[in-house]
């Protein structure tokens, strides 16, 4: 789907709406769904995912093509993949908290649980699949993360006012809101095909 | 353990507390790979196998691990059994392997597993968590099954099933709507299942879907 030879452009576009990380291929659904219920807090979660995204892909790059490729170890992709990001999201708890107390303020709470979201752990394998070149992995990522924020913002927006609004009795609560992310997730079905990708 | 609560243990993963339908928890999983009812059993019976052998070794090994450490521990349990999960449907069914994709690796993040090990395995003997990862994982399989047939059946309009057709509405007339194999499809089915849930067990009011996904939100918020 994606490759080194289509022009960074394409690459960031691809990620950011037509291969849109949570609605189309249905990664980071827990986060989407558990902390879309107020607009700050979708804020807040859509910060902390792409700063650690962006980081946790270059890492995970790094030891794929310096660690285990050169020593024949890709069986420990995955073990290895979910250590680094575990021990990289307490690294960057542990500086913000020193370093910048207000970011970590605004992040602080979100960064544990990004250890489990499986869009982290999604992404960096996804990198490694499509064999991307490094500046086309932090392109990728970036997009990535920013089709997240975008993602979860729009739903967290809706979600404010659906919470206003009379809604049948059977679908109240979470039906209404699997109803609502197919909906939009039809809309970013419509950009499929756009500048041939 | 008297005979009746194992019982309990067993069952309540079913329905009771069906980890797709009732903590929406695996959703990831469970929306990506439930276009057609195959493959949605073998990414139920991939997560099953997972979870029964890091229930097993947690459960055995429950007193030597320390506290403190118990996290990244089970990570590492998990992340083995997944490795291997991956390399067994890699070598013997490979078409599996290409229609589940990068899931299979990503069993190792799903929720259910991590939260077993944390909330049942680490705290009940051997029996016991054999047992809940037996009915969690059943509870999971049917979930993710019964989303998948019905994917398949509105969206190609036939149901097949480890290479069989149990199926067909095509002759009947039936012209399928495509949008059901496709990504809006499995919100829209799942959402329908979990209200057709909640009027099975009459469930009043709206439930707050943010505490039942407990282990992806933080307890403050």
């Amino acid at each position: 789907m994606i490759d080194n030879g289509m022009g960074w452009h394409m690459i960031f576009l691809s990620a950011f709406l037509i291969n849109n990380i949570v609605l189309i291929r249905f990664l980071g659904l827990c986060s989407f769904f558990g902390v879309s219920n107020q607009f700050d807090t979708a804020l807040g979660m859509s910060m902390a995912v792409t700063f650690v995204m962006t980081m946790a892909s270059i890492v995970t790059w790094f030891a794929w093509h310096f660690i285990l490729l050169p020593l024949h170890l890709e069986f420990l992709k995955i073990a290895l993949f979910i250590l680094v990001i575990a021990a990289l999201v307490q690294l960057i708890e542990l500086y913000l908290k020193k370093m910048i107390p207000t970011i970590y303020e605004a992040m602080g709470i979100f960064l544990p649980l990004i250890t489990t979201n499986c869009a982290i752990l999604g992404l960096a394998l996804l990198n490694i699949d499509y064999s991307l070149s490094f500046f086309n992995t932090i392109v990728y990522s970036l997009g990535v993360a920013m089709g997240y924020s975008l993602a979860i913002l729009i739903f967290s927006g809706i979600r404010e006012r659906i919470d206003i609004a009379p809604i049948p009795h059977i679908l109240q609560g979470s039906p209404i809101i699997f109803i609502m992310a197919g909906l939009m997730s039809m809309i970013f079905l419509g950009f499929s095909h756009l500048f041939g990708l | 353990m008297s005979k009746h609560s194992n019982w309990n243990v067993l069952t309540q993963g079913l329905f009771k507390e069906n980890p797709v339908l009732i903590l929406m928890i695996g959703l990831c999983p469970a929306l990506a790979t439930s276009s057609n009812a195959n493959d949605a059993f073998g990414m139920g019976v991939a997560t099953m196998a997972v979870l029964l052998a890091s229930n097993i070794l947690i459960s055995v090994t429950r007193k030597f691990v320390p506290e403190e450490i118990r996290i990244p521990i089970f990570i590492i349990v998990i992340s083995t059994f997944v490795t291997i999960v991956d390399y067994i449907i890699h070598a013997y069914a490979i078409e599996l392997y290409a229609s589940l994709g990068i899931f299979i690796p990503l069993i190792v993040v799903n929720c259910i597993i991590l939260g077993r090990a944390e909330a049942f395995a680490s705290k009940n003997a051997l029996i016991p968590s054999i047992l809940d990862a037996l009915g969690m994982g059943t509870g999971f399989i049917l979930a993710i099954t019964i989303l998948g047939a019905i994917r398949e059946l509105l969206g190609n309009g036939s149901i097949s099933f480890l290479g069989r057709e149990l199926f067909n509405m095509q002759a009947a007339g039936f012209k399928p709507a495509l949008l059901f194999i496709m990504p809006p499809g499995a919100f829209i089915v799942l959402g329908f299942m979990i209200a057709g849930v909640k009027r099975l067990t009459r469930e009043k009011g709206c439930e707050d879907l943010e505490k039942k996904a407990s282990c992806c939100v933080p307890p403050s918020v």
